[in-house]
């Protein structure tokens, strides 16, 4: 089974990496660009048959994969 | 090793770069300095910890993020809640908030450039361990070498801080805090907060790189100073 972890700053935090793509992106003609955020993705590779497979990877996803007072994090899970 | 100076530790992960200039700087504030690594902690008996810059983990996942579940910070969070000094800087400072032992988060700079000059910073409040060698609104010149100094906390939070004299130091300019004198993006200027009980902080500027005249700024021994002092008071509270 594997999980797919997007982790990024939360709504109103100033990302000031995705400011500076998309100020980029402007310069090079892309004008329709209004803004951008950046995060992260995390690929996690899980035995197979776990029954709780989602609520562990909340739980990794809450003690160390994101900060709680500046990330969000989403979980995507697919059998392998 | 003297009996009268307390034992401080300066706590080593993979990655600390400036844990030799705590030590030396620990010894010349009047502490016996003794390095602790992360996953040895078994130091005997320590008056109080602190965490030096650098690159833990090199930064993986976050600054400071795999830090937080070394060995040695069951020590740290121990040591906190006896009420002993835990200093963190730069680095150290991103460890504890990441350990939640301090409010907030840390952001990237906001002008995304990796900063290392001498700042001014204003102190804040002198409810804490750290403070006893100064007096509040004193400045002091001290260096910052940082990429993800952009302290962050919410409203609330910092309503909060600011109620509980929890703002340790504001960056400022001859003493006045203002949007130009903020070389990072951090919330309200912020350069170092404490915990509620006052015993433990995090600041960015390195007290440590100030502490003698040839490296241009001795303002830093106030706060090493001050930490050394409490150590001894805090010591000789918990073994009443």
């Amino acid at each position: 089974m594997n999980a797919k972890v997007v982790v990024s700053l939360k709504d109103g935090i100033l990302d000031p990496e995705g400011q500076a793509v998309a100020s980029a992106l402007g310069r090079m003609g892309f004008d329709e660009v209004k803004d951008v955020r950046i995060g992260k993705v995390i690929e996690i590779e899980l035995e197979d048959g776990i029954a709780d497979a989602e609520v562990r990877v909340k739980q990794m996803c809450e003690q160390i994969l994101s900060n709680p007072v500046i990330e969000k994090f989403h979980i995507q899970t697919e059998q392998s | 090793m003297t009996v009268d100076r307390p034992n401080i530790g300066v706590a080593i992960f993979p990655g600390s770069n400036c844990d030799a200039d705590s030590l030396h700087g620990l010894e010349l504030a009047g502490a016996n300095a003794i390095p602790v690594w992360h996953d040895h902690p078994e130091t005997g008996s320590l008056d109080g910890m602190m965490i030096p810059g650098g690159f833990s983990y090199g930064d993986y996942l976050r600054t400071g993020a795999i830090a937080q579940f070394s060995t040695v910070m069951d020590l740290i969070r121990q040591m906190a809640d006896d009420g002993r000094p835990v200093l963190g800087v730069c680095n150290g400072f991103q460890i504890l908030l990441e350990t939640g032992l301090l409010p907030g988060g840390m952001l990237r700079n906001r002008d995304m450039k990796f900063i290392c000059r001498t700042v001014q910073i204003r102190l804040e409040s002198t409810g804490n361990s750290f403070s006893n060698q100064n007096a509040s609104g004193d400045t002091m010149r001290i260096p910052i070498a940082h990429g993800e100094g952009n302290y962050y906390a919410d409203p609330k939070t910092l309503a909060e801080m600011n109620s509980n004299g929890q703002v340790a130091f504001r960056y400022c300019d001859n003493g006045i805090v203002g949007a130009s004198t903020n070389p990072n993006g951090s919330s309200e200027s912020i350069a170092g907060v404490t915990n509620a009980a006052g015993n433990v902080l995090g600041m960015m500027p390195h007290p440590e790189r100030a502490l003698e005249p040839q490296l241009g700024s001795t303002d830093g021994l106030g706060i090493m100073r001050s930490m050394v002092e409490s150590c001894i008071s805090s010591r000789a509270a918990i073994n009443v």
